[in-house]
Parts: structure tokens; sequence; C-alpha cells
């Protein structure tokens, strides 16, 4: 799975593109051999669109009129790619500087995914644009595993997603309209910086209660291959009382504010801020490099197809030629007999 | 293939006797199970700890050098460096870290964070952030913005004291009396730490 090879990039598009090659390269046999009848069935077209019977150019027509469209999806295709690459080479390098930031906080009250809780919030990483393979879909999966995951301890569980980005939230609200707590648009309009996301952990804090936050994103591990991760973060009174996840924070003098209390609680809000800062790098890393294999791919798609046409189309020109000069030769023959 | 599944499972009892191990994860096998019948499809998620730079164990003497780690959101700043000791600007005071430090957590205010090692010094002025020091020695010190010491221009900084402390005087409500204070604790803490009047 992690490979992030999920869906193939562009398998949409491609879809979009090969839906009716095979209707339209039949069409065209099946205008060359004179046999209109076929043709409302097998096409799909509308009649508008269909040459009378017994029109022989007009299936080139149609291939050619194909053959010019795949050509400028290909050219769009193409400029998304060299965009998403050109965008992911900024992105990555801020990323890979972030990720000594939360290293420190996990080293210190480490890191308890199977931690149970009666108040969780999912906070699930997506992004705002589509057309990038499948890394929404990815966290949306996981994201809903990690629900049923605390359903699995009874019913009366309180668990609620926080939803970054408007592709996690379109897959999510299909079945789970209700459990949306908060929902974050349009994060990466301009960069992703830290005041951002600390601000956006803040709104988080603010208005959510909670015991223990998981945050699901993808970490970038190269243009193709991006792994689903779990961040897991608890609240500063599960800190302070349970000393099974946390490890020996007693061991720790507390040097700071006027209580531990509020140590603890600054020291869990800082973590957020600084998780989520790199979750959000990492998955918009993974992002442009799915959105760039993604394209690649249909650029790929776009090209075959295009020679599959192309072939075509001379095929049936040829045929049509060749039927045309059987004609007025066996034209000339009948008159000379 | 036997001897790593002993290893895992030896890994496990440990996490359960309450021995933790830096950045290790601690899943459980019930975790794991629970997994299985929730989601057969798909793999475990990775989790942030399979990720983590390998932390040095507590050692039984108290070693020489200090291992400090400096990040910052935009950068690693220090690596992992070996230094003799380090001043963090904590709420309380300046507190300087030598190795074998109590393990401590400390809350950071704007001020000069030194690291030194021999002869060599070098100072930054950070915002705030936290610091922590763990038993083995090794020195996290997480900030939002750090910047070297040598990087300031001391007329911009006198500039700065002047200008805040003539909007401190000239404030209108407490909001704009406020801001301007936070200019001029700024600016005067970098001027007591660049040393100049």
């Amino acid at each position: 799975m992690a490979s992030g090879s999920a869906r193939p990039g562009g398998t949409r598009l491609a879809k979009l593109l090969y839906g009716n090659v095979n209707s339209y390269l039949s069409s065209g046999a099946a205008g060359i051999n004179g046999g209109g009848a076929v043709w409302g069935s097998t096409t799909g077209l509308s009649s508008a669109e269909l040459a009378p019977f017994g029109a022989r150019s007009a299936s080139g027509q149609i291939v050619r009129n194909r053959m010019k469209s795949v050509k400028s999806i290909q050219k769009i295709t193409k400029a998304m790619k060299m965009v998403a690459a050109s965008k992911l080479r900024n992105v990555q390098v801020k990323a890979e500087n972030s990720r000594g930031l939360w290293q420190p906080f996990t080293a210190l009250l480490g890191d308890a995914p199977a931690t149970k809780v009666d108040k969780k919030l999912i906070v699930t990483i997506s992004s705002d644009k589509g057309l990038c393979g499948g890394i929404n879909s990815t966290v949306v999966k996981y994201s809903r595993a990690l629900f049923r995951l605390n359903g699995l301890d009874g019913p009366d569980k309180d668990v609620k997603y926080v939803i970054v980005g408007e592709k996690g939230k379109a897959q999510l609200q299909r079945d789970s309209k209700k459990l949306i707590g908060m929902y974050f648009g349009e994060t990466q309009k301009s960069s992703i910086c830290f005041t951002q996301c600390s601000m956006m952990a803040d709104e988080i804090i603010k208005s959510n209660e909670y015991d223990a936050i998981q945050m699901v994103y993808n970490k970038f591990n190269s243009v193709v291959s991006f792994q689903p991760t779990v961040a897991t973060m608890l609240s500063p009174q599960l800190l302070l009382g349970d000393q099974e996840v946390t490890g020996d924070l007693d061991a720790y003098e507390i040097e700071g504010s006027d209580t531990k209390e509020e140590v603890l609680q600054n020291l869990s809000e800082f973590q957020f801020a600084c998780t989520m800062y790199n979750a959000m790098l990492e998955n918009a890393t993974s992002e442009m490099g799915a959105r760039m294999s993604a394209m690649e791919n249909s650029t790929r798609n776009a090209s075959d197809m295009l020679d599959r046409l192309t072939l075509t189309y001379n095929r049936s020109r040829q045929a049509s030629i060749t039927t045309e000069l059987i004609e007025i030769i066996s034209g000339a023959a009948a008159l000379e007999g | 293939m036997f001897s790593r599944s002993f290893a895992e499972a030896a890994a496990t009892s440990s996490s359960e006797k309450q021995e933790k191990v830096f950045g290790e994860a601690q899943v459980t096998e019930k975790f794991k199970a629970d997994w299985k019948t929730i989601a057969p499809n798909f793999d475990m998620p990775k989790f942030p700890s399979n990720f983590m730079e390998v932390r040095p164990p507590v050692p039984s003497t108290i070693p020489a050098k200090l291992t400090v780690n400096f990040v910052l959101p935009s950068q690693y700043e220090i690596k992992a460096k070996q230094v003799d000791y380090v001043i963090v600007p904590a709420t309380s005071g300046q507190m300087g870290v030598l190795p074998g430090h109590v393990p401590t957590i400390a809350e950071l205010k704007p001020g000069i964070l030194s690291v030194h090692d021999g002869t060599d010094v070098k100072q930054y002025f950070v915002s705030s952030g936290f610091a922590f020091v763990h038993a083995n020695s090794v020195a996290d010190i997480v900030a939002i913005e750090a910047v070297p010491l040598d990087r300031f221009d001391p007329d911009e900084i006198r500039r700065g004291v002047q200008e805040y402390t003539q909007k401190m005087n000239s404030a209108k409500d407490d909001l704009e009396k406020a801001e301007a204070q936070i200019g001029v604790e700024v600016h005067s803490a970098l001027q007591y730490a660049l040393g100049i009047a």
C-alpha cells in the first residue's frame, strides 16, 4: 500500500479519454463497411455527431477531432506535471528542514498510538486540489480505520474528525457528516508557514475537548512513494496523570511557569503545533510528488492513445482510398467489358 | 525470521515493563490484533517514532560532552553536536546545562542561547520555546525563531529602542501601549545581549 501507487495517477483522466475510443474504432470500422445500423448502439454519440449512412469521410473526421482533444489534454497534463515538479522542489526542502521539529517531543513524551481514551480527535490532513493519485483516499481510509478502532471498546466513546483540506472533507462527509467537528480549507493558498499552523492548532485546541489527538497524514518518502502515518498527542491532563503511556515524566524537573500543569499545557500545545507544521509540509510534499507521477502517467497514456488513434485514422483513410480505387477500376472494367 | 519475532517480543515485553526506549512506538499486541480485525486490507500505519533518529542509551558514567539538538521550524540549527555546555534563557533565569545535568523541562523566554565548545562560543537570540535535558546527557532545544547574534545591526537596535520608547509614551490606549512595551522589551534585551548602551 504504502507505495502510493494505490491508484496509478490519471486513471480517471484515462477513463475519460479511453471511454469512447473503442467505440470510435469500431464505429470507424463500421463506417467503412457501410454497416450504419451498428452506430447508434456502439458509440453512444448523439445523432448530430454521426454522419449519415454511407458518408465515409465522417468517421475520419471524428477520429481527427478526438486526436486533437487528446493532444490538448496531453499538453495540459504535461504542464501540470512541470508545475508540480517545480512546487515539489520548494516544499520538499521545507519539509526536510522541519523534520527535526517534532523529534524532541516524541523523545520526551513517547509515542503511544494504542492509548485508550474517551474523547479523541482525529485530525485528517488532506489536500485542497485533486488529480494527485491516491493520497487523499489513503488518509481518509486510515482515518476511518482509526475511528472504527475506537468503536471496538464500546459505543460511548466520543470521537470527532477535524479535517484539513477540501478533498478529505468531500470524501468523509459522505458517510460521517455529523462527526466532523471542524474543517480548514485553502491552507495552501500561500505557502505553509509555522504561524498559520500554530493558529490552526490553537483554534482546534480552543474549540474541542479532547484527551488525545491522532493526526493522519502522508509522510513523504520519495516522488512515487509516501507512507500513511499516525502521530498521537496526549492532552496535558493525560500527560500529568497517566504514567503508563508517557513514561517517566516525573523524573524530569520542571522549570518555567508557576505550576507543572501550566508548563505541561504549554508543552502539549507546542507539540501539537510543531507536529502539525511538519505533517502539513510532509503531506503537501507527498501531494506534489503524487501529482507529478499522476500527470506523468496521464501524459504517457495520452501519447499511447494518440499513437493508436493515428494508426486507426491512417488505416481507415488508406482503406477508403483503396475501396474508391477498386470501385473506379471495376467500374471502368465493366464499361470496357 | 525467528530471531526477528523474538526480538519483537522482547521489545514489547520491555515496553510493558515501562523501561522506555527512546524513540520507539509503544504498539501493543492488542493494537496490532485490533488493527487486523478492523482493517484487514491495510498495512499498519507508520508512527513518527519509526522515523526518529536514534537516541543514545543512558550511560553508566557521565560523559565528557553534552549532545545538543537545536531545532527551528525552518531548519536544523544544530544536529547532535558534541559540546562542552550550553546556556539557555529559561523563564526562571539563565540556565547552564553541562553533561550529566538532572533531567529537566524548561520553558524559554526571549534571550540569549549560547553554545560553548572549548573556546568556540556561538550565541543566538531566541524568541521562545522549550528546552529538554534528558538523562542520557542529550539536550533538545526547540525554538520558534533564533538568529545568531552577529547578524544584528547595533544602529538598528538603538533606533528601535528609541522608536518604541517614543511610541510607549505617546500611546493612546492599552493595546498600543502593550505593543510598544513588547517592542521595548525585545530591543532592550537585544541591546543588553550585544553589550551596547
